[in-house]
């Protein structure tokens, strides 16, 4: 009824140590991986690529960043939306002001500058911990809001605190002009299509990489420190240098993600939508979905961006169109999205993937009982 | 060089009366934030909680307060009303989610204050509603002249900061002497330092609960009160969470009298680094980080906080 591995007998240590071991899940990864970057740029439209799959993707990768340093070590934040937008400013102003510059780039920049950024505000980490962290990302939060409001430079001095990012800044191909031309596409770069599959790549790349850093002796670390600082000390890793690193990934993945926010979500830049309010969301993404889980990031993700719009369609497949409120919506989902937290963390700690992995686990042995 | 002349000047600005002026004014709109945090502090110091819904609490004890107000009920009996639903609301909390998560590590305590943040939210602003309401509870709010007391000091103070001040030092003041001279007091005192081992010499943990997170709610009640008159009734109330949070960590997050000084710490730094030193950094409303930068300070001297108990750690 249900694949397990009996049967798929591992002969090399290499193998052993493979990232997805059993053979169905690859095949399951490969089919749903073909599905999302073949089928999917051909059938989707609009509405589906700007309003569901770019931003729960991009919103994962956040919430990816905030697990590394919460679930992963341990670490609380409440300035993810602070690195967010650090990293949107970065891609932005590497793009407009470097002739050279491509997307890749500039979402690389975004990551290395928000990663930089999460060293210093980390830095307080090596003294204190806790709930005394909070303060240092806190500022975080609130010092990119008075930096980007400050200094007009960032934003162009653009009179009205909002960018518009212009399609030349997607440039994702080299030759891409010549390529368009000769393929005869017109030159909207910043259409939903290729958004969505810049998002796509970059998730994709950026969950392996998590995945694997978390399985390497890097995770194993931030484990560790997680755990327990002190026993790590007196096993010999390297307690500071490891918090600093973790500070550093997940500011990276933050970073990314508040480009990806701006360039391929609302395709505008403004410092005022990564407020203190979507550090909260992304937090929540992470208690949800599970600490210090990969695919508990994506399930958070998808869950708690997904809720309200599913109960405004759902609203209005039931009581006929714009019944429901947005303010009724918002509440309700508050209400909703609260107690699922509450009730999660007293029969389910480890979120949404801790569910599914019991349920996998009563499979894998079903007939019989845990 | 020219930052450095401008950092010069800002510090020699200080020296006056003015610098003086905006030091204690500063000092007694902390007093603000010392309101919200004596409830964090409480809730922490009797079950390790970082009772991250504070704000909320605030927000639902204003605006049910509100509400019944603009409703014709008269004064006295709508704060009625409100603190008997704030004790309920303290005790639901109590039985639904900390009971269950009693001998949790801190961090899931903590997230589930936060999942209860969330509930409130919507619960407060679905049962009543999201607008704006004014608060007029009749605190005089005219600045006082203190040189009329004492001649030769020639600055204006705030009557309203003035009335804050002395419901937070009555509150500090009782609770203070509840911890540290009543047995229940003192029952609270252990749980805080180890659920199971109070729970082993006997102490009723929920009993102690149950009576911690009565207490908050309606500490939540009178600190709300006293913002929403200050603010008037909003979302925005919610934000005095984080207010309070860098006046806790500077105090302590076990000291109740530490509330206070954080509180003059905070509300005084904030304001010399609004006034004298925004220039230095090119803009006006740092106000926002600065105060966190000042608690980051102050906590990375003392990783505790002034009076925090220091944690003894072993493997």
């Amino acid at each position: 009824m249900y694949y397990r591995e009996t049967g798929q007998i591992v002969r090399s240590y290499v193998k052993d140590r493979s990232m997805v071991p059993l053979r169905e899940d690859r095949w399951i990864m490969a089919v749903f991986l073909a599905f999302m970057f073949l089928v999917v740029p051909f059938i989707g439209n609009d509405y589906w690529f700007s309003a569901i799959l770019i931003p729960m993707m991009v919103l994962s990768i956040a919430s990816l960043g905030l697990n590394i340093a919460s679930g992963y070590t341990g670490q609380l934040s409440l300035g993810s939306a602070g690195f967010m937008s650090f990293g949107a400013f970065t891609a932005y102003n590497f793009l407009l002001r470097v002739e050279w510059m491509n997307i890749w780039l500039a979402f690389l920049a975004a990551g290395i500058v928000a990663g930089l950024m999460g060293i210093v505000f980390g830095l307080p980490s090596l003294r204190i911990k806790g709930f005394y962290l909070l303060v240092s990302t806190l500022c975080a939060q609130f010092f990119h809001e008075w930096l980007f409001n400050a200094y007009p430079w960032f934003l162009n001095y653009a009179s009205s605190g909002v960018v518009h990012l212009p399609y030349f800044h997607y440039r994702f191909l080299p030759f891409q002009d010549q390529i368009f031309d000769m393929l005869g596409l017109a030159k909207e770069y910043n259409a939903y299509v290729w958004r969505y599959l810049i998002t796509l790549i970059v998730t994709v790349l950026l969950a392996l990489a998590a995945k694997n850093m978390v399985r390497s002796s890097t995770g194993r670390n931030w484990m560790a420190v997680r755990d327990m600082d002190i026993a790590a000390k007196v096993i010999g890793i390297p307690v500071g240098k490891t918090k600093l690193n973790a500070f550093f990934v997940s500011c990276f993945y933050c970073g990314v993600a508040g480009a990806m926010y701006s360039y391929c979500y609302i395709g505008n830049l403004d410092f005022m939508i990564y407020d203190l309010r979507r550090s909260f969301l992304v937090m929540f993404m992470i208690i949800l979905g599970g600490l210090g889980s990969i695919l508990g990031s994506f399930l958070g993700a998808i869950f708690v961006y997904g809720w309200p719009i599913f109960v405004t369609r759902f609203g209005d497949a039931v009581f006929g169109g714009g019944y429901l409120d947005t303010a009724f919506v918002e509440n309700n989902s508050k209400i909703v999205v609260g107690t699922i937290i509450v009730v999660l963390l007293i029969y389910q700690p480890l979120g949404f993937a801790g569910l599914w992995n019991s349920v996998k686990h009563r499979l894998r042995i079903w007939p019989f009982r845990t | 060089m020219e930052i450095l002349a401008s950092l010069v000047t800002a510090f020699a600005d200080l020296f006056s009366l003015f610098g003086l002026e905006v030091f204690v004014g500063g000092m007694l709109s902390g007093i603000m934030y010392s309101l919200v945090a004596i409830g964090f502090v409480l809730v922490y110091k009797s079950s390790g909680v970082f009772n991250f819904a504070q704000g909320t609490m605030l927000l639902f004890a204003a605006l049910t307060f509100v509400s019944l107000t603009e409703r014709q009920v008269n004064f006295w009996v709508a704060f009625a009303i409100t603190c008997v639903v704030m004790v309920i609301i303290g005790l639901i909390i109590e039985r639904t989610v900390m009971r269950p998560l009693a001998n949790q590590d801190l961090l899931s305590l903590f997230m589930a204050t936060v999942g209860v943040n969330y509930f409130l939210e919507g619960l407060a602003q679905g049962t009543w509603d999201s607008a704006v309401h004014g608060v007029e509870l009749g605190i005089p709010t005219d600045p006082v002249f203190v040189s009329e007391v004492i001649p030769w000091l020639d600055i204006l103070v705030s009557k309203f900061d003035g009335f804050a001040a002395a419901v937070a030092l009555g509150m500090v003041v009782g609770l203070y002497l509840f911890f540290q001279y009543t047995r229940t007091g003192l029952s609270l005192r252990a749980v805080s330092d180890d659920h199971m081992a109070s729970q082993a010499v006997g102490i009723p943990l929920a009993k102690i609960w149950a009576i911690v997170w009565a207490v908050t709610g309606i500490i939540c009640f009178i600190a709300g009160l006293i913002w929403a008159d200050r603010l008037s009734v909003s979302f925005t109330l919610t934000w005095a969470v984080l207010k309070g949070l860098p006046v806790i960590l500077i105090g302590g997050l076990t000291s109740i009298p530490g509330c206070l000084v954080g509180g003059l710490i905070i509300g005084a730094s904030e304001k010399i680094g609004e006034i004298f030193f925004a220039d230095v950094f090119g803009g006006q409303g740092i106000e926002h980080w600065w105060a966190y930068l000042t608690a980051l300070v102050f906590i990375l001297i003392r990783p505790t906080g002034i009076f925090g108990e220091r944690d003894i750690e072993r493997i």
